[in-house]
């Protein structure tokens, strides 16, 4: 079924359809993406990393909807390209801090499905003991500086760090994720500017999935793209095919390697798309069932990498399917692992809100 | 020993923290060469170097993220807004970020948030007094020095502690001089002192007020009144154990703050002290602060909406003539 886009801004004249059409690539088959600059023993790891991601998100929609999973979560199915091609680029010692649609950067970053499930449950087993849920995932000790509820946050912890980093001389690299959203506030070109002004070892990825909730980024931003908007600020910018794999790689590992050379900060506007709505359980009717379809016809990320390793023979026949398989029995052991786990015990709900000890009186 | 300014004990603290600890470094803006509006860091950027004396462009959210984001990978970062009215910019990074990341994810924050405040000159939107706002926010310390020898002692325990600290250093206090200690010692966080003691009723107060309050206290003792001064030097973690001594002492308690009276450190500690010593209460716990009202420009207008010395005299003898002592 298609739904009619709503159309909020009237003084754009032009029809959601009409800016889509004119977005739309002219193929109609899956667009090939050229592999051969990636690492080819590896590359068979990074599809079952993607299709770990995609069926992780998956798995999601009917265990929040039932309830096991409290609340809802933002899944990135269709963007796994854009957190394995970054974090593959980079060094394990490196940084990583993510937006509210964090679930693909986190197990890209070697968080276990298991920590980043139990977590998404509420349980003591989570990545942060059940305190944080989806937009609080961390690791610190895999450089996961966090998932962050607030739009544009991340980046501001990514770029600290990254400061800690110049500052230390240790050779890390930091990451901040975040989306078009991200890009209309403020903030974000303060910890630009920032980043840019001190050389910091900085990699600002927009992740433009092209909808801030149920808000198209054609129709609340004007001026160009947002890699454009960021040339302004004096650092490397450039707007990359979010959904190749390979591109999101390259633009990556030449970002790491200027900014370990004391270049300082570059900006990546993955330009990517998500299949699910902004949230689970979102009735989806700001865009059409046919604009995703067509999403993932030409440009799903796994599938481009699949059929590229398959026309090189790096993916024998049935192989993928193995994976898929592997992937669903790990996302199925980490449910049953959440499900088992025990919940945070209720009087140290209250515990560590500072180190310096207080009482219910503020007594020191 | 000689007497030092305000700014200067803070200076002093400061560098002697840096001097141990490489992993101290100051953000913020107009730093380096003019050592910041209250010349708090005057000196330090030629003495450490622009690695541990950073300049930022007027952003307040990427001043504070920076601190955040560096001292959540290993560094202890001092960062300087200049006026606390600036922290409005960056109060999700304060507020959300700093303050969220030892309960969330285990691993506090260990920054100083430095700022002048208080009332004083340049009217309305220089002059906020937000210490309510950070006590009310869980996962933040919030202090607010009186005095030289405590600037530099608190200072040097706020560049120590693993928790953000909010460093509230009042502007009319800048200049004025005293005593300090030498490199170990060290103010702790959440004691608060009796700045004077006193058997007939506990005045609490902290910051530039606390001067206000023992001149007060000075007036009343002609009259045979003795009053205890409470300096809090803490607004939170409370020292509810030294206020509630002194008031079961003194079965009278008065709160005098320069902030908007609603919802306010006042009202938490009025609250506090019925709640906790009622029995031993001859009055009602009275509060002296602002009125509910920006603060002007002309000093006439500022200083009406203000504690005063008469104003603080006057609630006492209002509370004694009210409610005489019930001696058991």
């Amino acid at each position: 079924m298609i739904n009619e886009p709503q159309i909020i801004n009237e003084a754009l004249s032009e029809t959601h359809e009409q800016l889509a059409a004119a977005d739309r690539p002219s193929e109609d088959g899956l667009l090939e993406i050229d592999i051969s600059g990636l690492p080819a023993g590896e590359l068979v790891k990074w599809l079952e990393d993607m299709v770990l991601i995609r069926e992780f998100e998956e798995a999601l929609e009917p265990l929040t909807l039932s309830g096991k999973i409290p609340g809802s979560v933002h899944q990135a199915s269709g963007q796994e390209a854009v957190a394995v091609g970054v974090v593959r680029a980079l060094r394990p010692g490196d940084i990583v801090a993510s937006p509210h649609r964090p679930h693909h950067h986190a197990l890209a970053k070697g968080l276990t499905p298991r920590a980043v499930m139990a977590e998404l449950w509420g349980r003591a087993t989570g990545c942060a003991g059940g305190r944080g849920g989806t937009m609080h995932l961390i690791d610190f000790s895999l450089g996961y500086f966090g998932s962050n509820g607030i739009v544009g946050a991340a980046l501001g912890i990514a770029m600290g760090a990254a400061l800690a980093a110049k500052l230390r001389q240790n050779g890390q690299v930091c990451v901040g994720f975040f989306g078009d959203g991200g890009a209309n506030t403020g903030r974000t070109w303060e910890f630009v500017n920032f980043a840019t002004v001190e050389k910091l070892p900085l990699i600002v990825v927009c992740e433009n999935n092209q909808y801030a909730v149920e808000t198209w980024i054609r129709r609340e931003m004007v001026g160009g793209t947002i890699a454009e908007r960021a040339i302004g600020f004096g650092l490397p910018a450039s707007q990359v095919d979010g959904q190749d794999i390979a591109a999101v790689y390259a633009a990556t590992v030449e970002a790491r390697e200027r900014a370990a050379a004391g270049g300082g900060p570059t900006f990546i506007e993955a330009v990517t798309y998500r299949y699910r709505g902004h949230n689970t359980g979102e009735v989806i009717n700001y865009r059409t069932e046919d604009e995703v379809e067509h999403w993932r016809a030409t440009r799903d990320p796994v599938e481009r990498l699949r059929s590229s390793l398959e026309r090189l023979g790096q993916l024998r026949p049935g192989q993928f399917e193995e994976i898929v398989a592997g992937a669903s029995a790990v996302v199925q052991d980490s449910i049953e692992f959440s499900e088992s786990s025990p919940v945070p015990d209720p009087a140290t709900a209250g515990d560590r809100v500072l180190v310096t000890p207080f009482d219910e009186k503020g007594l020191a | 020993m000689t007497a030092v300014t305000v700014g200067q004990a803070f200076q002093q603290g400061l560098a002697e923290e840096m001097e141990a600890d490489d992993r101290i470094f100051v953000l913020g803006t107009d730093l380096f060469i003019r050592g910041g509006h209250f010349a708090q860091v005057k000196g330090i950027g030629p003495r450490f170097g622009h690695d541990r004396v950073i300049d930022t462009p007027i952003s307040e959210a990427a001043m504070v993220a920076a601190g955040v984001g560096a001292a959540l990978n290993g560094m202890r970062p001092l960062i300087d807004l200049n006026f606390i009215d600036f922290a409005f910019g960056a109060m999700d990074e304060i507020a959300n970020q700093a303050a969220k990341s030892s309960y969330l994810w285990g691993r506090p924050v260990p920054m100083v948030i430095r700022a002048s405040s208080g009332v004083a000159l340049y009217s309305a939107q220089h002059n906020n007094s937000l210490e309510a706002w950070f006590m009310h926010m869980p996962g933040l310390i919030t202090v607010m020095p009186s005095n030289a020898a405590d600037t530099k002692g608190i200072i040097k325990s706020a560049l120590r502690s693993d928790d953000p600290v909010i460093f509230l250093m009042h502007k009319r206090l800048t200049g004025v001089r005293g005593e300090v200690g030498g490199p170990d010692e060290l103010v702790p966080l959440g004691r608060a002192a009796i700045a004077r003691p006193g058997s007939d009723v506990t005045i609490v107060s902290s910051g530039i007020v606390v001067n206000k309050v023992v001149k007060a206290a000075e007036v009343l003792a002609s009259e045979g009144v003795e009053a205890e001064v409470i300096d809090l030097r803490t607004i939170f973690p409370l020292d509810a154990q030294l206020i509630e001594g002194s008031v079961r002492k003194t079965g009278r308690a008065l709160v005098v703050t320069e902030e908007p009276p609603f919802a306010s450190v006042a009202s938490e500690i009025a609250a506090m002290v019925q709640e906790e010593v009622f029995d031993y209460l001859d009055a009602p716990v009275q509060r002296v602060t602002a009125a509910h009202s920006p603060i002007p420009h002309s000093p006439g207008l500022m200083e009406a909406l203000i504690p005063q010395v008469e104003t603080i005299v006057s609630a006492v003898r209002g509370s004694v003539e009210r409610w005489p002592s019930t001696e058991a």
